[in-house]
């Protein structure tokens, strides 16, 4: 582990969930997401998780994402509260 | 209220950040996941017994594969339960508000349809190669499917939902999804008939031309297969009813 980079990481995860809960545009709110697990993926990389990063890469940033913004597509775009 | 909603997030966090201090560091040999019986075992023994390199893939299809089916299963329940709830057989027309994607233009975009058409033959071969190859390098079933499925999405995404259904049809999605499940129990199956435990891959050498030890790494490839079925058909399927409200028509 490299302890900077790791850091750098942890700031960008805690900045970017705060982000997804508080915006009020639902199709930005989950592409914020995408990046959170694509964030996520790194950090796991990081820690020669391979199999889990490779995991979190293909299902949370890629298809979740897709999945996500086709339903916001369907339903409302802002959101309410 | 929302100061005591606050109060419980705080305290909930406060205890969690408390208790992170008892973890073993990163990397620690007194961690169970380092230093414990049953890691010691699977590290040092896991090329003798199954000759397949990459540990991950060992434990998952073969030392827990009794897991990994369920997991298999669950995806498979989590496909049904989608299509149970949005699947529309009928005009399309449950009362819905008009959807956003009515006011798009229904021109495929050549640039995209383009692009995809490139992409799509590179990822569903990588995806193939990431599943076949999950004893070697980092893969499996999981991320295969998933990239065959994505693959499917991008069809949809860049022709229509009916373009892909065209190749993926809702019967073979579901026929799909099934297979994979028979393909993963079935091995177990043919283990409980050669008279061995449930996926106990071993005795599968007495009907594969290989020895024992190889046996376990081939038929961890037939059960990554399976995984790789349900989720590729589930991924699909999933996408398909969420973005066309059930009809399995028109597109984003």
């Amino acid at each position: 582990m490299i302890p900077a980079f790791d850091i750098i990481l942890l700031v960008f995860l805690v900045v970017t969930s705060v982000i997804a809960l508080r915006v009020r545009d639902l199709l930005a709110a989950s592409m914020v997401f995408g990046i959170y697990s694509f964030l996520i993926c790194l950090l796991w990389a990081e820690m020669t998780a391979v199999d889990v990063a490779f995991t979190e890469a293909a299902v949370g940033a890629g298809v979740s994402t897709v999945i996500m913004v086709a339903t916001v597509y369907q339903t409302a775009r802002r959101s309410k509260d | 209220m929302k100061g005591l909603a606050l109060f419980a997030v705080a305290f909930t966090g406060a205890l969690l950040l408390y208790a992170t201090g008892d973890f073993p560091d990163w990397g620690s040999l007194d961690s169970p996941a380092n230093g414990g019986e049953l890691s010691t075992h699977y590290i040092k023994e896991v090329r003798k017994e199954t000759e397949v390199p990459n540990i991950v893939t060992a434990v998952l299809a073969d030392y827990r594969g009794f897991d990994t089916m369920f997991e298999t299963v669950v995806v498979f329940v989590a496909g049904i339960a989608i299509i149970a709830v949005l699947r529309d057989f009928g005009n399309g027309s449950r009362g819905y508000p008009p959807a956003l994607a009515n006011n798009l233009p229904e021109e495929p975009d050549l640039i995209v349809t383009q692009t995809c058409n490139l992409v799509i033959p590179v990822l569903q071969i990588f995806a193939l190669y990431v599943l076949a190859h999950g004893h070697h390098s980092p893969g499996g079933g999981f991320q295969g499917g998933v990239m065959l499925g994505a693959s499917y999405i991008l069809i949809a995404l860049a022709n229509g939902v009916e373009a892909a259904m065209k190749i993926l049809s809702e019967r073979k999605i579901l026929l799909m999804a099934a297979t994979g499940i028979l393909i993963y129990s079935g091995t177990g199956l043919v283990c409980l008939l050669l008279g061995e435990n449930f996926l106990d891959y071993h005795v599968l050498s007495r009907i594969l031309p290989t020895d024992p030890i190889m046996a376990r790494s081939h038929a961890m490839l037939f059960v990554e297969t399976g995984v790789a079925f349900t989720v590729t058909a589930v991924m699909f399927s999933i996408y398909a009813n969420l973005a066309t409200r059930g009809t399995l028509k028109g597109g984003l």
